[in-house]
């Protein structure tokens, strides 16, 4: 039998016990000097690089501007797929032939990891704005074409039968029919979308980007400044809990107007 | 009408599959050499890809032969993948059994989490180099998080009555293990193995894409460096067969591992 829940108090105890065992061990391995400070900061260290970020210019940019300039670009990438993903996926889900065509192809390039694609993005797109968007729109493009597409093919036939008896042409089935039918599942499709689409731009900020916070870490890198990585890593992990909470926010609405 | 009839659907979608296949790869051709419409600068041609296979196959490039790169990174993913994910599965399972270890680990997780694998390419490279050591490194990582969090929520969905049927059997110990928490969170865990395979491959990619003396993503770096465009082609299309090949295998352990689901 699975224990029953532990009494607050000692649920917070061991909490509390594993965070000090982990921040515990972390510091003392940065002071025991086994290796430079540099090398392993403390906790401390990299909060206060954090804050150092946050203000001083660190390859020509502050914290906040560097994560403007990756959040511009998550976002026309996100917006991009989201406007390629929907339309595609009603179309395969109404037209067969559409369905049979883009089916292998789709099949074929989900298998290619989004960060496979840096090579390409770099010949077209130099270090412009397009390359880092290609690689967001390839990892936040299969969930939204997936998810509309069940979403869409799940609809109750006596729906779609209804209103192509009341004269309802193809695109006003697609539109009016499937999509509203479709929407929860496109929703919970756009926070995976969001999730992966972050994680592919941080890769591709790493390889091909001259701003962004993935720039900021390879710079770091660069510099063997741990803290600087470490402080990329913690922003990098806020925006994205950011993003997620606020599409999981968007979801429990859109849920909650539908009655569901 | 959509009508989905046993047998003769799947030679109907093998055709259907076959025949689109066909369809692409000519337009593939006509686009690129046959009319010119996309520049090969920018763009490979069918007959460029295979000629560029071909000098890997033979000649080798980037200093290996194909199936040099190939074994050389399916290898580090295969061992980073089986050591990452066998102690993080024990570690879910444990959370899973355990209130206390869940309070104790759980917090670590959350600051963890949020953390995407690709992330910690650079800390992996300023701590261990280019070499082998900071790959493995960010496998374990990447591998580490799905497998753990599925095997737990994987316990924590087992019904009650099969709980209850135990307790009630006196089933503890090592075989309260084996036959009650193991087989019961075996799907989940499962689906937490293969999202694990998936991250740790894309992310080997990506650390060998950055920096790497051999493997698939050295080969990507490389012919990105020479815009070589058939041989990039090359490379995906040799990371989307090895990714594949890989997540049909863990299927087919799946099937093996849980022979009382029907397929």
């Amino acid at each position: 039998m699975i224990e029953p829940r532990l009494k607050p108090g000692r649920f917070w105890l061991l909490t509390a016990a594993g965070m000090a065992a982990l921040f515990g061990v972390w510091t003392i391995a940065a002071l025991s000097g086994i290796t430079s400070r540099t090398f392993l900061p403390t906790p401390w260290d990299v909060l206060m690089r954090l804050m150092q970020l946050s203000v001083q210019p660190f390859v020509g940019h502050v914290l906040h501007e560097h994560l403007l300039s990756s959040l511009q670009r998550f976002g026309l990438g996100f917006l991009l797929a989201v406007c390629v993903g929907i339309p595609l996926a009603l179309l395969m889900a109404w037209f067969r032939w559409v369905d049979r065509l883009m089916s292998p192809l789709f099949e074929t390039v989900r298998f290619i990891a989004p960060i496979a694609w840096v090579p390409f993005a770099a010949l077209w797109f130099g270090t412009g704005i397009g390359g880092p968007v290609l690689i967001i729109f390839m990892g936040a493009f299969p969930p939204v074409l997936i998810n509309t597409y069940r979403g869409a093919k799940h609809v109750d036939r006596k729906y779609i039968e209804a209103a192509q008896t009341l004269g309802a042409g193809s695109f006003r089935t697609m539109t009016q029919v499937l999509l509203p039918a479709a929407v929860p599942s496109i929703v919970a499709g756009l926070r995976i979308s969001a999730g992966l689409g972050w994680q592919s731009l941080v890769g591709a900020e790493l390889i091909v980007a001259s701003s962004g916070v993935g720039y900021l870490m390879v710079k770091g890198q660069a510099a063997v400044s741990t803290a600087t990585v470490m402080s990329g890593m913690i922003a990098i992990g806020a925006i994205g809990v950011l993003i997620d909470v606020s599409l999981r926010r968007a979801q429990q609405a859109i849920e909650a107007r539908r009655g569901a | 009408m959509r009508v989905t009839t046993g047998s003769r659907n799947v030679f109907n979608t093998l055709g259907t599959v076959t025949a689109a296949i066909i369809v692409l790869l000519l337009v593939w051709h006509a686009a690129t050499a046959g009319t010119g419409l996309v520049s090969p600068a920018r763009f490979p041609a069918p007959l460029e890809v295979a000629s560029a296979l071909e000098q890997i196959a033979v000649e080798g490039y980037s200093n290996g032969r194909w199936h040099e790169h190939v074994l050389r990174s399916v290898l580090l993913v295969t061992m980073g993948f089986i050591f990452s994910s066998s102690i993080g599965v024990v570690l879910g399972l444990a959370m899973g059994a355990s209130r206390k270890i869940e309070a104790f680990v759980n917090p670590i997780f959350l600051l963890l989490r949020p953390i995407p694998p690709l992330a910690w390419i650079p800390l992996a490279i300023v701590w261990l180099g280019l070499g082998d050591a900071a790959k493995i490194m960010v496998i374990f990582v990447a591998a580490f998080v799905p497998s753990v969090i599925n095997s737990y929520t994987g316990v924590r969905q087992i019904e009650k009555p099969i709980f209850e049927a135990a307790a009630m059997l006196d089933v503890s110990g090592w075989r309260y293990w084996r036959e009650v928490l193991i087989p019961g969170a075996m799907p989940s865990i499962f689906t937490g193995l293969r999202l694990s395979l998936q991250a740790a491959w894309t992310t080997l990619v990506a650390a060998e894409l950055i920096g790497a003396i051999a493997g698939l993503g050295q080969i990507l770096n490389q012919a990105a460096q020479d815009i070589f465009p058939a041989m990039i082609m090359v490379g995906m299309l040799s990371v989307a067969l090895c990714g594949w090949l890989m997540t049909l295998a863990l299927g087919w352990i799946e099937a093996r591992a849980t022979p009382w689901r029907a397929r």
